[in-house]
């Protein structure tokens, strides 16, 4: 039903029309607003035969979900920042015991300092743990990946995060189409779990794996990860045919065709970028846009073809590798291998800084000239950097 | 099975006898249709407590339930000595995730559960005592304070011993461990620290705790029989002693765990709602001296110089258990 509407309530509202039989939750802005919503429809009898707990910690979240999930119920949580931070070991547990929870992650800063405000350092440190990552670019399309998300997971017996940029989206009130039970039913069989823990066909799940098969079960993983670079797109598709409306998905391009430049990003800042990028379309540049909804599995091969054509790469992130640089770049690089793209990366929006079109337009216009460097910070204050730096050095 | 021990006058003892016993009162472990919820093959020691503890306890929980028993298994030796891939020597629906997380887990488990209109089938976490008093702390006493549907069983050894024998917050005062040695003017663990689970779990006010050991496995049985019996978050911390970790015989596991209790170092009881209801009176009193000196780990109470100042601090620590918890109702508790 298309509704005015905070993301989180969407979010929230959407996957109870998924039917979850076990909800963690423990409080972290700017996520809490989700499971607050979902605690509602729980406690008013919205989300009958749902069980909702209140945990005492993220790492408890995760580990409820993982008992509950290996129990054969459709499991949910959600998290953010250090939250997701604390849960990390029961994060690679779920995966590696391939327990498809869903789990929505708010994206937000990591301390210290300590920062609420937006970035994606936190869901880009689990991007090794072995969940598949979906981006949302807008509330609707997180709302949307929500119901794929289920699918995908189930489909796989992998778990899915699905990464919607804190208060950016989360808190934003727009119109969303919030997908229906009844719509919901029939795209989303009930969750028949690969492998379950019931007392009349006992099994043993997380035994100890030494040297001797250690490596094949984790090539094992890899390959059923990478089966997701078939089933994203095609549960895209059918999603497509059971809205009518286009969400998810492995990249979205923009403006692509002719573009010699061509600006690649995550999640909610692309909004912003095509914007700007309309306005140098307008203005003769060739310019366009590729945005990445499936971080992991990487569909290396799905830009690579998108960029066949590209002079230039831009990649904007809003996380980073300390002592390195940036990290969608390092992944796009693969995709560029044995071209002669340039690559460029610009770190921006760090801990919930604003991008502006204008200082998008500026370091854009400059880069369409080859006239930044290989690693931008965007709106840094160099002098009040290098001061500081000096010092802390001297 | 009825709780009430049963007295072999003609051996002084609690153990073996089933034969002379009704078949509803002998041990389950008796039953050659037992169900082996833990069955033979598995790679503990020799003498291994834990693997004994938790065999009794969880067919004991199997019979309760009609075999309606989910295990989550915390990480260490339970979990490793059960299961090298691809062996198991569970016969039970099994689970293992981490180290610090088997109480959420089984919460997990017991939600699912619920979910699915499934009450029939009963959930149980299981751990040593550094998953339990340490790692896995925060998560017990969450599932502790939501009252989650879950029996929770601590076979306690008093250190980690899967990695090799070090302190826990259940190492009794001058153990020593491999992070607590027998060296310096103080040896061993230090006095004044560690956590007493049962009395925590307690201050939670859950429905029911319980301690035992496996010296006296009729009553770890009919305790799980009568744990399960109960809705809501349950506790039954168990002491089993480790040969490798404590430096004793094999064959003397039971003899020690027997030592533990009737020198008062180890208080068997129950408490209900957050209040004792019974504790299993002393029969053979002993000082604490008997029990430690089975064990290298106290070795240094005893050579090259006897520490009788310390020997005495733990004969207090025991005395102090007796009288709290009433060991011996008729005395007023002196040697």
């Amino acid at each position: 039903m298309l509704r005015q509407v905070e993301g989180s309530k969407a979010v929230a509202d959407t996957v109870a029309a998924c039917r979850p039989q076990v909800i963690c939750a423990y409080p972290i802005s700017p996520q809490t607003h989700i499971v607050e919503g979902l605690s509602q429809l729980v406690k008013n009898g919205s989300l009958d035969g749902c069980e909702f707990i209140n945990v005492e910690s993220e790492f408890a979240a995760m580990s409820v979900a993982i008992g509950a999930s290996a129990t054969g119920a459709r499991t949910y949580t959600a998290t953010a920042s250090q939250g997701l931070l604390y849960m990390v070991e029961a994060v690679y547990n779920a995966s590696g015991l391939g327990l498809p929870i869903v789990m929505t992650v708010a994206n937000r800063a990591i301390g210290a300092p300590i920062n609420i405000w937006n970035d994606h350092s936190d869901s880009m440190s689990q991007r090794d743990s072995g969940w598949i990552q979906l981006y949302a670019e807008t509330n609707q399309e997180a709302a949307d990946l929500h119901v794929q998300a289920f699918k995908i997971a189930e489909d796989l017996s992998l778990p899915v995060m699905v990464c919607m940029d804190g208060f950016i989206l989360t808190h934003a009130y727009e119109r969303v189409d919030v997908p229906e039970r009844s719509q919901v039913d029939k795209f989303l069989p009930p969750f028949v779990p690969r492998q379950v823990l019931d007392p009349n066909n006992p099994v043993s799940i997380g035994a100890m794996v030494g040297p001797e098969a250690f490596t094949e079960v984790k090539y094992m993983a890899h390959m059923k990860n990478q089966l997701a670079l078939e089933v994203i797109p095609k549960v895209a598709r059918d999603f497509q045919k059971a809205f009518g409306r286009s969400s998810g998905g492995l990249v979205r391009g923009y403006k692509l065709d002719g573009a010699d430049t061509v600006v690649i990003a995550l999640g909610s800042i692309l909004g912003t970028i095509k914007d700007v990028v309309d306005e140098m379309v307008a203005a003769d540049i060739a310019i366009g846009v590729i945005g990445i909804i499936a971080f992991r599995p990487f569909p290396t091969d799905v830009v690579r073809t998108a960029l066949s054509h590209a002079k230039r790469v831009i990649v904007l992130e809003k996380a980073f590798q300390v002592g390195i640089g940036g990290i969608v770049i390092e992944n796009v690089r693969a995709s560029l291998r044995g071209s002669s793209t340039k690559d460029y990366t610009v770190i921006a929006g760090l801990g919930g800084r604003p991008i502006t079109k204008d200082s998008l337009r500026q370091y854009l216009n400059r880069a369409c000239v080859d006239g930044v460097e290989d690693l931008t910070f965007l709106d840094l204050d160099q002098e009040l950097a290098d001061s500081e730096i000096l010092r802390e050095v001297w | 099975m009825s709780a009430a021990p049963i007295k072999f006058y003609q051996v002084g003892s609690f153990a073996i006898g089933n034969r002379l016993l009704s078949p509803e009162d002998r041990s389950i472990q008796s039953d050659p249709e037992r169900t082996n919820a833990l069955t033979s093959g598995h790679r503990a020691c020799q003498g291994c407590g834990e693997a004994l503890g938790a065999r009794y306890a969880l067919d004991a929980a199997m019979r309760a339930t009609d075999d309606k028993i989910i295990a989550v298994n915390a990480t260490g030796c339970l979990e490793v000595f059960s299961t090298p891939y691809p062996e198991s020597s569970w016969r039970i629906a099994w689970l293992h995730s981490l180290f610090g997380n088997a109480p959420a887990v089984a919460t997990g488990v017991a939600a699912a559960l619920k979910a699915q209109g499934k009450s029939d089938i009963r959930v149980i976490g299981q751990g040593g005592d550094g998953a339990t008093v340490d790692i896995g702390f925060g998560a017990l006493s969450g599932m502790f304070e939501r009252n989650d549907d879950v029996l929770y069983i601590c076979y306690d050894n008093e250190a980690y011993m899967n990695t090799g024998v070090q302190r826990s917050g259940a190492t009794p005062p001058a153990a020593r461990t491999a992070t607590t040695q027998a060296v310096g003017e103080n040896p061993g663990n230090v006095f004044g620290q560690g956590k007493n689970l049962p009395r925590i779990a307690m201050a939670h006010e859950i429905p029911y705790v319980a301690t035992a050991t496996v010296a006296d496995l009729r009553d770890l049985e009919a305790k799980v029989i009568k744990a399960m019996s109960f809705r809501g978050a349950r506790y039954i911390h168990v002491l089993v002693p480790c040969p490798l970790g404590w430096g004793s015989e094999s064959c003397d596991t039971i003899k020690i765990a027997r030592l533990a209790t009737q020198s008062g170092l180890f208080p068997v009881f129950e408490a209900e709602s957050g209040e004792v209801t019974s504790s299993t009176p002393i029969r053979h009193r002993v000082k604490v001296e008997e029990y430690l000196k089975l064990q290298i780990r106290y070795s240094h109470l005893f050579s090259p110089n006897r520490r009788d100042d310390v020997i005495d601090l733990l004969q207090a620590t025991a005395d102090k258990n007796i009288s709290r918890y009433n060991l011996i109702p008729d005395e007023s508790g002196s040697i």
